[in-house]
């Protein structure tokens, strides 16, 4: 059966979307987040859509499900890549990604989660003032 | 006056049909020349309204013209079901009204994507949406 991988990238998940999403397929990664997340403590989800062409009411409402599911499991979830074609489309049809981060590249979706977690963690009271 | 310059039908009768569909309109768009926001605009359309023939109609058929009006040039997909119909289509149409618990987005959020948006519905008998998007529309 088809899966989409999910890789362990330290604290944070990685998955890159590379084919269209049918609806099976898109329930069972939602499914392995969650149980992923759960089992390794992974305080950040990366999914990284940037050859995703493609985002209709059905993938945004999943990718709004994975964000509010790992976040009741204490991981936060970002959405990275979004084509400009793909982005102008959401918001037309009006679907926002509330509760959803985004970011540009899986590069600022780290630094953004790495910001988070420095802030929230072990560097409380550290100004962190060494970011960009 | 809008003439049709060519045509093919799909049938959807499961969920595994609408990718092949999304590529089959994608198909269409690239070959009149549709740029790339309105070609997403246009499969996203799709998307939706194969979604929903599928959840609410028990599948259907999707009709694919490429069609002209004057100087422009466009896709038409006309989505037809025999499903329960919609009782009340203004309703339907509004934001945020879903009998599937989901978001209610995909007839609005269709209508705003397009050139053109039409339904009928008729209850116990089905539903027939069609929509046009012009390629420089
Ligand atoms: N082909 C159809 N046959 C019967 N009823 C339909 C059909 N299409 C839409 N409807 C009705 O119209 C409502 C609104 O449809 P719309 O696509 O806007 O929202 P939705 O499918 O409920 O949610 P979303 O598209 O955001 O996932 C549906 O909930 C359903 O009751
Ligand atoms: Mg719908």
């Amino acid at each position: 059966m088809d899966r989409i991988p999910i890789l362990r990238m330290g604290a944070f998940l990685l998955v890159t979307i590379q084919v269209d999403l049918y609806d099976r397929l898109a329930l069972s990664l939602e499914a392995d987040l969650v149980d992923m997340v759960h089992k390794t403590g992974a305080r950040g989800v990366l999914i990284d859509i940037s050859s995703v062409s493609i985002v209709d009411s059905f993938m945004g409402r999943i990718l709004g499900n994975i964000a509010s599911m790992t976040r009741v499991l204490d991981a936060e979830t970002v959405v990275v890549g979004m084509q400009p074609a793909v982005a102008i489309t959401l918001i037309e049809l009006g679907l926002s990604l509330k509760g959803v981060h985004t970011a540009l590249n899986v590069e600022r979706g780290m630094t953004l989660l790495n910001d988070k977690f420095g802030q929230d963690d072990e560097l409380a009271g550290d100004d962190a003032d060494d970011a960009e | 006056m809008l003439t049709t310059l060519s045509k093919d039908t799909m049938a959807i009768m499961r969920e595994q049909d609408v990718v092949p569909l999304r590529n089959r309109v994608k198909e269409v768009a690239v070959k009149i020349g549709m740029g790339l926001v309105n070609q997403t605009k246009l499969i996203t359309a799709a998307s939706e309204l194969v979604r929903n023939m599928l959840r609410y109609g028990n599948g259907g058929d999707v009709l694919i013209e490429v069609v002209s009006k004057g100087r422009e040039v466009g896709v038409r997909l006309t989505f037809s079901d025999r499903g329960p119909g919609i009782p009340d289509i203004n309703l339907a149409m509004q934001d945020g009204y879903s009998t599937g618990r989901s978001l209610g987005l995909g007839l609005p959020g269709t209508k705003r994507l397009m050139n053109e948006f039409s339904i009928q519905s008729t209850v116990g008998q089905g539903t027939v949406v069609s929509i046009v998007k012009w390629k420089n529309g």
